[in-house]
């Protein structure tokens, strides 16, 4: 009988490595802790480059699932054992496996904005995160109740590369994010002037320098170097933005209609979780530390336990895919030996 | 705003504070600025909530305005600081109630470094021991005088005669509420409500019916910042960062400002009157400024104490406007009128700020 492999999480790093396992010929249960799969994708609007909707890349890539993929949703794993050659795999709920290989595919959660407490998100109306927007945006009523709102500003680095809440890292993908997003509202909303409050750009994928400079050039949006100090409510509700505009060397204060802060990715509950249990070794940010970040990426300390997608760091969904695929290869070769 | 987002946050920084016992250390400068605060601050816990207070006598400024204006050396505070705590140890407590904002982050900052570093605490211990020959406990519990006050103010609220409420309309009075940076900014898990949204003075001001004005630059400095005040080149700073907060709040149209700090209300209150001579601009209506008080004195004027005992008349922005709204009684003639019935003269009438003052009367008394 063929070998039988565990997914833990079924986002896209789950789905596609499910998917590539059974291409070649292993048996895979895909274990998810919510009711339906697809991760954070299904609530994402549009990716970039190429602004394919969030929903139809899901299905791309459910469509690689066949009858050799059992998914099991509803079921948050709570053990995870080796048992001599093979895992025994527990789940709250009384579902149990055995399997030759586990993949941890628990990915990220978003960095919850009401930590960064002084932006006052969850306290003040117009303070909302980037994924609060892709979600307007997908339902189509963004700022629906402010025919033109006159300023909109992106707070970028919100619960990254911040030590005060504990997260030195990077997340990657914010700072692509918002540019996209600044030219999404501008493209809504022609008259609404947009900032961008970052600390450095990075621009670092395949077209992402290109539509920051069109961000400029095109959409004149405003990218101001320099963190918030904090924002409040005035009486109409707008939110006052006090910031360091650092390369002219001046402190602003600015009255913005909505504030949208870039949250960063923090390791999902779940990740935390599987680490510990299992003893794997663990980077300061708490993402999982594979067995070698260059040349083995999908491998653990343990044999038998593979990692893929943004268990073990922030990606792209791009990144996420291909680093699933390898994870894949990495898994049928171990079970080859 | 959304008051749920807010309580959320509240609930993530409360701390213990003990019940009763205090070993109560004054401020230096609280005692000149605002006199009765302190002796409202006894009287209540004494007299109204008979809880056991000790009063030292000997105990001596805590050095931190000198440390913060980088006069004293940190050694030399924290052995100062040594030998309150050995007072504390002598007098038989273990609460240290602190008085001053100032000094309770020192405290807070002097016990968190011992805590790191304990050759630092076994070095001033030598210090304490070798220049005044005493040892000490460190606090079982530290708290600021405004915790306490938060902590009994449903207590307070219970033998209170006034509400923080309009006697005509009924209404809750429009209360903005300002917290020393020493309080929570360093240290947020030791303030009530932490750094961004302290809630230790707005539960207060709720417990006692009034209302609470969040405006835009609540969390702009008073305008003390000591650097901003004690170097004089600075004071413009001083003077700019308070007409800042005025103008935020002016249009929220608050009845008054409670402060936990020494430096607020002073420079709350007294640059209102210096903004008014500069600029002939004044805040509140008619004229009348918003009156700024400490929160024992608005303890003290819930109770029913009279305002001239809780020394409200050496206020710059005059409390009669707002005592006549919630109704609280007061004789005009005793305002200037000294503890043994002395007249003490009446000071020089501000330019525009409306001032209160019975002069035909008061020549009588003279
Ligand atoms: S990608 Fe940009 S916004 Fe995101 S954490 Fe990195 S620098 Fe900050
Ligand atoms: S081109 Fe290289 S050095 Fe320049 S911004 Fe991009 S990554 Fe950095
Ligand atoms: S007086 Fe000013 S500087 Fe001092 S604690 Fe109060 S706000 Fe801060």
């Amino acid at each position: 009988m063929a070998k039988h492999v565990v997914v833990i999480g079924a986002g896209p790093a789950g789905l596609e490595t499910s998917a590539k396992l059974s291409k070649m010929g292993l048996r895979v249960t895909l274990v998810e802790k919510e009711e339906t799969s697809g991760g954070h994708l299904k609530n994402w609007h549009t990716l970039f480059p190429g602004n394919m909707p969030g929903l139809k890349a899901l299905e791309s890539i459910k469509e690689g699932l066949d009858e050799n993929v059992k998914i099991q949703t509803n079921t948050q794993v709570t053990a995870l054992e080796a048992v001599n050659d093979y895992f025994t795999v527990s789940g709250h709920n009384g579902w149990q496996e055995k399997a030759d290989a586990v993949v941890l595919a628990t990915g990220f959660k978003l960095f919850d904005a009401r930590r960064k407490e002084e932006y006052g998100y969850g306290i003040y109306e117009n303070v909302i995160t980037s994924s609060d927007l892709e979600t307007l945006l997908a339902k189509g009523n963004l700022f629906s109740n402010h025919k033109n709102p006159a300023r909109i500003g992106f707070v970028h680095c919100v619960g990254s590369r911040d030590e005060k809440v504990n997260n030195l890292h990077c997340s990657k993908l914010c700072c692509i994010t918002a540019v996209k997003q600044a030219v999404e509202v501008k493209q809504l909303f022609p008259e609404t002037e947009v900032f961008c409050f970052y600390m450095d750009l990075r621009m670092f994928g395949r077209h992402y320098e290109e539509l920051y400079k069109e961000a400029q050039e095109k959409y004149n949006i405003q990218f101001i170097r320099g963190r918030l100090s904090e924002s409040t409510e005035d009486k109409e509700g707008n939110i006052i933005v006090k910031v360091e505009d650092t390369l002219l060397g001046k402190p602003l204060r600015i009255k913005t209609d909505f504030l949208v802060l870039m949250t960063g990715m923090e390791p999902a509950a779940g990740t935390k979780s599987l680490t510990a249990m299992l003893g794997l070794k663990d980077v300061s940010d708490k993402f999982i530390r594979p067995l070698d970040e260059v040349l083995q990426p999908n491998f653990t300390d343990m044999p038998g336990v593979f990692v893929a997608g943004t268990c073990s760091g922030p990606k792209s969904v791009s990144e996420t895919l291909a680093d699933a695929r390898s994870a894949a290869l990495a898994v049928e070769a171990f079970l080859k030996e | 705003m959304r008051l749920e987002g807010k309580r959320l946050i509240w609930q993530d920084y409360q701390k213990e504070i003990a019940d009763d016992h205090y070993f109560y250390a004054r401020s230096c400068i609280r005692q000149t600025f605002f006199p009765g605060a302190e002796a409202i601050f006894m009287r209540i816990l004494k007299e109204e909530l008979g809880k056991d207070i000790h009063d030292e006598q000997h105990h001596t400024s805590c050095t931190g305005i000198g440390y913060h204006s980088d006069v004293v050396p940190f050694d030399t505070t924290m052995t100062v600081v040594a030998r309150q705590f050995a007072l504390m140890t002598e007098a038989g407590y273990e609460n240290y109630a602190a008085s001053c904002v100032t000094s309770f982050g020192l405290y807070t900052e002097i016990l968190d470094t011992w805590n790191h570093f304990p050759e630092t605490e076994a070095k001033i211990r030598e210090y304490l021991f070798k220049a005044t020959g005493r040892e000490f406990n460190k606090p079982r519990n530290l708290a600021h005088a405004s915790d306490i006050v938060y902590k009994l103010r449903h207590q307070i609220a219970a033998k209170a005669k006034y509400k923080l409420v309009d006697k005509k309309t009924g209404n809750p009075l429009k209360v903005v509420e300002h917290i020393g940076c020493h309080y929570s900014k360093m240290f947020p898990h030791k303030g009530i409500g932490g750094a961004e949204y302290p809630y230790v003075l707005s539960g207060m001001i709720e417990a006692w019916g009034g209302e609470v004005i969040d405006y835009p630059e609540r969390r702009h400095c008073c305008g003390f910042g000591f650097r901003q005040y004690i170097v004089q080149a600075n004071r413009g700073f001083s003077l700019s960062c308070s007409k800042k907060k005025f103008d935020s709040m002016e249009p929220y149209e608050p009845d008054m400002i409670i402060t936990n700090c020494p430096g607020c209300p002073m420079f709350l209150d007294r640059w209102q009157y210096a903004l008014s001579e500069m600029e002939g601009k004044t805040y509140g209506k008619n004229k009348q400024g918003i009156p700024v008080f400490t929160y024992e004195e608005v303890a003290g004027m819930i109770m029913g104490y009279d305002p001239w005992e809780i020394g409200l008349q050496v206020h710059q922005v005059p409390a009669e406007p707002l005592l006549d709204k919630i109704g609280i009684p007061y004789d005009p003639l005793q305002k200037f009128t000294g503890k043994q019935g002395q007249y003490l003269g009446i000071p020089e009438s501000p330019s525009y700020l409306k001032f209160y003052a019975d002069q035909q009367n008061t020549e009588v008394i003279k």
